[in-house]
């Protein structure tokens, strides 16, 4: 019996109908070091956690702490177990000090009164021994994300967890809040503790890991020692080479400018940072320009500037030579936008209308659906729908009076683009208008844009997935941290250089002329470090 | 197989599920309502039960049966256009239960209008509406934007009104009474005209253009949610306010709009009742009157639909009134507003009642849907 792994999942196997999460799936932690789990959006990363916690039973598979196989069949034996996770949305009540966050769910009593000493005397302790600086009684509402997260982090000391998750935890951090969990990483380590990072930035794995898995569509690629394998090695594990998918297209022949975006700053919601920092870009009628990145890197909300839905800090918008900064949502979705949201439930959809009334979401108020007197026009919407269903093969039960709730996920997905395109537009701001779908579904979408292109409209894509990075643009930006970092050719460069650039280990791209001069020498780092590793 | 499927899409049917689910809330309140009365007194409990459920019919004569019927549709009218107000609101998401206060202030300003500035009743009417509109549109303006939840400051504006409204028509109230003056000696022009309405129900002269009046408002709201752009927003707001403001409408404008509506609804509803004679108001209450609470019971037992709240209206209004008139030699005089407001609590179960039949119908497919959502899910799940 090997006793020198924590926690071992062996074998684990997942289905949900018409897709394999986990294919087989086998990660060995071993006690004491890190251990980072790497794999795009839709790996099955999540899933696997989830079967670890017994949010869900594997069909295939066992699980073993110490070497003896064990039953989780929901969190509680998890954290029995002495499993503990840090989530990536934080799981702490706003207005409970630090202290009684940590304390929550196991609170010592004394004739049902709390033991408040005892319990500060042992977080005090936790904190000093790893470093996590925090206040006991300040409240959450009122401290930083960073230390929000140390929070997390002592609560899962405060129940003796040996076994550690870090589910992205990263995501929502600052620079130097990053370079500080590194280094409570590496001293809970070096305390004895296990701990799984989930990620996907190859950076951050190459400075804390041990050891790193490999997952990619549901399957395990495979375990490497992180000090043996380069980056390009772990980006390739990670995206495959074997999964191109072709899409044919012409070359692009682009025209005026239809969309200028200049020095766009946008706030963001989850931290005090801005989200999208001095971003400056163009879209060109007849040609696809695809924002690629990490997700949480400044891509939703730059959409939301785009859109409307949030005030720009500073920068302008300019659609189709007018500008647009100040105006509405209305205003921009009648005079040019069309935007395929990145969350078809919601924003997409009202999930309980009937598709009919969903196919005229943007365009109700138009004198095709609504007569002078305010009434809706049943009969021609009815029509309407009818018609962009059968054009862009949209499969419902009931047909247009069928609830969008019913719907499956590809067709409530062909139904927004089917809205979104046959709009009058001159952008289509498509934003990761795949996601969730299956491979047939994809090519019909990749199809969509592509020829929304040839009929000359500019195509703004917002994506995640790399292949479709690779495939479908004509122009590839990476955004990291909220700005722009490079500017890439889909035909010249390569998925590893791309995602150097996605992991924010190199850049081409700086913040126009009034770049500070720390960017600058950030930069020259980055070149430098580049150098070297070559 | 096929024929289980069929009965089981009619059960699917909204309609028929509104209607059975109301039929089994009305069903269980009167046995419970029974229940209590074979507890007090078995001996009267089946002659009471069925007085409460067939209320006028139970006078003797048919006259009398009659202008009982027209009491109970005077005071339908008020209570339906509660039930509206409440209903109008739902639909947009909003829980307006500050429709009583609403009401507060149409028949605050409804009567002042009338009493102290002599103002003819279809001036009064509307001065009742832009009153309770007011009122609402309060509420709204603290909802959009400063995202104060409608049922606190709906709830504390009940108050606010009732005192204020006390306040008020003590300017006008009779000296010998706490009541305010008699609307047919002060002002006859604010009465709401009988429209030759009364001679069908034994000259029952509360018995106005008031109750065709709210039935035309029930139509009117149900034209409005379901055949205008404007309900097109408004539902869409209710049901997904990303969605709307996605889509550009302006969802702060729509949750004021539509609260200074629902408001307006139960100000003309208090002046449906004031304006007929029907009684006067007491500067002395203490309480927040029910009409507004039993209006959420006919908006639920109505199945959220603008004519369903005709019926489930006129249903409440008259078990209320078939309560009052149980034998008080048997049963003590609180029994009436016991059993009545046992049935209307249990009208409140309407949607629970919708989920368990949907549960029972959904039982032998619901494994397999909750295994494709999960699905779905864990697709874009890693975000």
């Amino acid at each position: 019996m090997d006793t020198a792994y924590a926690i071992e999942m062996v074998n684990i196997t997942k289905r949900f109908p018409g897709i394999i999460a986990n294919d087989n799936i086998t990660l060995q932690l071993r006690k004491g070091e890190i251990h980072a789990l790497l794999g795009e959006n839709g790996a099955g990363k999540s899933t696997l956690m989830s079967v670890l916690f017994g949010l869900y039973q594997a069909e295939e598979g066992v699980i073993k702490k110490d070497g003896k196989e064990v039953k989780i069949n929901n969190p509680n034996d998890a954290n029995d177990l002495g499993i503990g996770m840090v989530h990536q949305h934080f799981k702490l009540v706003q207005c409970f000090t630090v202290l009684e966050n940590i304390i929550l769910g196991v609170e010592t009593t004394k004739n049902g009164v709390l033991q408040m000493d005892e319990a500060r005397e042992k977080v005090i302790a936790l904190s000093e021994k790893y470093g996590l600086q925090v206040d006991p009684d300040a409240k959450i509402e009122d401290i930083t994300v960073g230390m929000q997260q140390r929070t997390e982090i002592l609560k899962m000391l405060y129940r003796d967890n040996e076994i550690l998750i870090f589910d992205e935890p990263t995501a929502v951090l600052t620079p130097q809040e990053i370079d500080e969990l590194m280094i409570i990483m590496k001293n809970l380590a070096a305390e004895g503790k296990s701990i799984l990072f989930i990620t996907h930035k190859l950076n951050e794995i190459k400075e804390v890991a041990d050891r790193v898995s490999v997952l990619r569509r549901g399957k395990y690629i495979g375990t490497v020692d992180v000090a043996t394998t380069s980056k390009e090695e772990m980006s390739k594990m990670m995206v495959g080479r074997d999964v191109q998918m072709s899409v044919d297209k012409e070359p692009s022949k682009p025209g005026e400018s239809i969309l200028k975006v200049e020095n766009m700053t946008v706030a963001s919601k989850l931290h005090s940072n801005n989200a999208v920092k001095n971003v400056s870009f163009e879209v060109r009628e007849g040609e696809i320009v695809c924002i690629a990145g990490i997700d949480g890197n400044g891509q939703t909300e730059l959409v939301y500037g785009l859109a409307g839905f949030e005030p720009l800090v500073d920068g302008k918008i300019t659609l189709c030579g007018e500008d647009i900064t100040k105006t509405s949502i209305r205003h921009r979705a009648t005079h040019g936008m069309s935007h395929i949201p990145e969350d078809r439930h919601k924003h997409g959809l009202v999930l309980d209308y009937p598709l009919e009334f969903n196919m005229v979401l943007q365009r109700y108020f138009e004198p095709d659906f609504t007569s002078g007197a305010g009434f809706l026009k049943r009969k021609e919407i009815r029509e309407y729908s009818e018609k962009l269903e059968a054009e862009h093969d949209v499969r419902s039960g009931q047909g247009p009076i069928t609830i969008a709730r019913a719907m499956s996920g590809g067709n409530q997905q062909k139904a927004i683009i089917a809205r979104e395109v046959d709009k009058e537009h001159k952008l289509l701001v498509a934003v990761q208008p795949t996601r969730g779908l299956d491979v047939g579904a994809i090519e019909g979408v990749h199809r969509n844009l592509i020829a929304e292109r040839d009929n000359g409209r500019a195509v703004l894509l917002v994506s995640l997935e790399l292949e479709e990075v690779m495939n479908v643009p004509d122009r590839i930006l990476v955004m990291y941290e909220g700005e722009l970092v490079g500017e890439l050719d889909p035909k010249k460069t390569t998925v590893e250089e791309l995602g150097l650039y996605m992991a924010g280990a190199k850049r081409n791209l700086t913040v126009d002329a009034n770049t500070s001069e720390i960017e600058e020498s950030e930069v020259v780092d980055v070149e430098r470090e580049r150098k070297e590793e070559a | 197989m096929n024929e289980k499927a069929e009965k089981k899409s009619f059960l699917k049917n909204p309609s028929v599920q509104a209607i059975m689910t109301s039929l089994i809330c009305i069903i269980l309140g009167l046995l419970i309502g029974y229940i209590v009365l074979l507890l007090i007194n078995p001996a009267g409990a089946g002659e009471a039960i069925k007085t409460v459920l067939i209320n006028f019919l139970s006078r003797s004569s048919q006259a009398a049966k009659v202008k009982a019927l027209g009491n109970t549709l005077a005071k339908t009218a008020p209570l339906l256009m509660c039930a509206l107000s409440i209903c109008f609101c739902y639909k947009v998401g909003l829980f307006n239960i500050g429709a009583a206060g609403q009401y507060e202030a149409g028949a605050c300003f409804g009567l002042y209008a009338a009493l102290a500035w002599q103002l003819p009743w279809p001036v009064c009417l509307l001065i009742a509406g832009i009153a309770g509109g007011v009122i609402g549109a309060i509420s709204g303006v603290l909802k959009a934007y400063r995202n104060v939840n409608e049922v606190i400051s709906g709830i504390m504006l009940n108050w606010i009104m009732l005192y204020m409204s006390n306040t008020l028509l003590a300017k006008v109230k009779d000296p010998a009474s706490p009541y305010t003056l008699k609307l047919s000696a002060a002002n006859p022009k604010a009465l709401i005209p009988n429209a030759g309405l009364n001679a069908m129900f034994a000259n029952n002269k509360t018995v106005t253009l008031a109750i065709p009046l709210a039935i035309l408002f029930a139509i009117l709201i149900w034209v409005i949610l379901s055949k205008t752009k404007f309900g097109y927003e408004l539902k869409a707001t209710g049901y997904n306010k990303d969605a709307a403001m996605y889509a550009g409408m302006k969802e702060k404008q729509n949750i004021i709009v539509t609260l200074a509506i629902g408001g307006a609804l139960a100000g003309i509803g208090a002046a449906f009742l004031f304006l007929t004679g029907y009684q006067e108001w007491s500067t002395t209450q203490t309480s927040v009157p029910g009409m507004g609470f039993n209006g959420i019971a006919a908006t639920f037992l109505g199945g959220l639909h603008p004519i369903g709240t005709i019926f489930s209206s006129f249903f409440i209004q008259s078990i209320t009134d078939g309560g009052a008139l149980i034998d008080k030699s048997v049963y003590p005089s609180q029994i009436s507003d016991l059993i009545s407001s046992l049935i209307i609590y249990l009208c409140g179960f309407v949607l629970f009642f919708k989920f368990v039949i949907n549960n029972w119908i959904d039982k032998s497919t619901k494994k397999k849907e909750i295994s494709k959502v999960t699905g779905e899910a864990i697709e874009g799940g890693d975000k």
